[in-house]
């Protein structure tokens, strides 16, 4: 069996997805399940202070003894914000490691700020977190973070909730062929075809949220993207031929054609 | 009354009977936080808390005492990408 391998630990699906944008709970619930994730992503936020004590939690909806849950730090711009975050999410979800890291350079691209980022991810590796890091697509950055000892390399294919697609496939490749942990495309997949060509390339997984949540029918593209996934890492371990621009090769054969074209050559 | 400053916001908590006020040996320390979660209804949720920076594991909230100025976060989960 084909199995995705994080921090030691086997997965069977190779689409992670995130949580965010649904309309409600009910279709937070219904995509994850249509997408075969097992991991999921959520994010930590402050309690609204004076909230309906009653109102329904995502953990309720998510158990996380359903699910990976993969707490991250987004909207975090500084290495202070991201490890507080990161510890309030471990002590949340009762000692939970297995993080993904992001640390912000501008709220417009939402760009990661990779200096930041490599600072985090050294203190929170020293703490014995387990490390999913979001990144530039830079192959040098992408290695070093391997180096310091994330369990995961997440670069992006493009903006976060841009859904431009995979951008810059070569630098994608330098990076899966340099890793000896898994590559996952986090950012940019827009639709089913994003996330096929990136596991075309040889990434490990693919991470999505706004792709599926804003669809016109979440669930439905939940769907999608399960087959996208699996069609992709299917292809890529069959190995695609050869491309060639001449020289075509008929699939049919070649000779026993009844065209008049062979027979005047008698 | 104690203020404290939760998730950003000066918040003010009376003193009364129901939260059994403790000895001011921690200078000037009213309530706990099991107390204060109760006061805010949010006692048993799934939250987390941070106490000037530092995290306050569940199994302290009994222990653990608040005094004037104190700066918490509480968080709990919620959908991210």
């Amino acid at each position: 069996m084909d199995s995705l391998i994080i921090a030691g630990k086997t997965y069977f699906s190779r689409l992670l997805v995130g949580t965010g944008k649904y309309k409600d709970f009910a279709e937070t619930r219904a995509a994850i399940d249509a997408s075969g994730a097992e991991i999921i992503t959520v994010a930590i936020r402050r309690t609204n202070l004076g909230q309906n004590p009653d109102e329904p939690n995502l953990l309720d909806v998510l158990p996380p003894s359903q699910y990976t849950l993969l707490p991250n730090t987004a909207g975090c711009y500084t290495v202070d914000d991201a490890i507080r975050t990161l510890r309030l999410a471990r002590e949340l979800l009762d000692g939970h490691s297995l993080v993904k890291l992001e640390v912000l350079g501008d709220p417009r691209t939402l760009y990661p700020n990779m200096v930041e980022t490599i600072k985090a991810a050294e203190i929170l590796i020293k703490e014995g977190f387990q490390v999913m890091v979001y990144t530039s697509d830079d192959p040098i950055i992408a290695k070093q973070l391997e180096e310091i000892g994330c369990v995961a390399i997440m670069p992006l294919a493009s903006l976060i909730g841009s859904g431009m697609g995979i951008l810059n496939p070569w630098n994608l490749q330098i990076i899966i062929d340099n890793a000896t942990v898994p590559v996952i495309v986090d950012a940019g997949v827009g639709t089913a075809s994003d996330a096929t060509i990136a596991m075309e390339l040889g990434c490990d997984g693919v991470l999505t949220n706004t792709a599926i949540a804003t669809a016109q029918n979440a669930v439905l593209m939940a769907s999608a993207m399960k087959k996208a996934v699996e069609a992709g890492r299917e292809a890529y371990r069959a190995g695609r031929m050869a491309k060639r621009l001449y020289n075509g090769s008929p699939s049919s054969p070649v000779s026993g054609i009844i065209a008049s074209r062979t027979d005047k050559a008698l | 009354m104690i203020q404290l400053i939760i998730n950003g916001q000066p918040q003010h908590f009376p003193v009364h009977d129901q939260m059994r006020p403790l000895t001011n040996d921690h200078d000037g320390a009213v309530l706990n936080i099991t107390q204060l979660l109760e006061h805010m209804a949010l006692r048993g949720k799934r939250i987390a808390v941070e106490r000037n920076g530092e995290i306050v594991p569940r199994s302290k909230f009994d222990e653990q005492l608040l005094i004037n100025g104190d700066r918490l976060e509480i968080v709990v989960a919620v959908g991210g990408g």
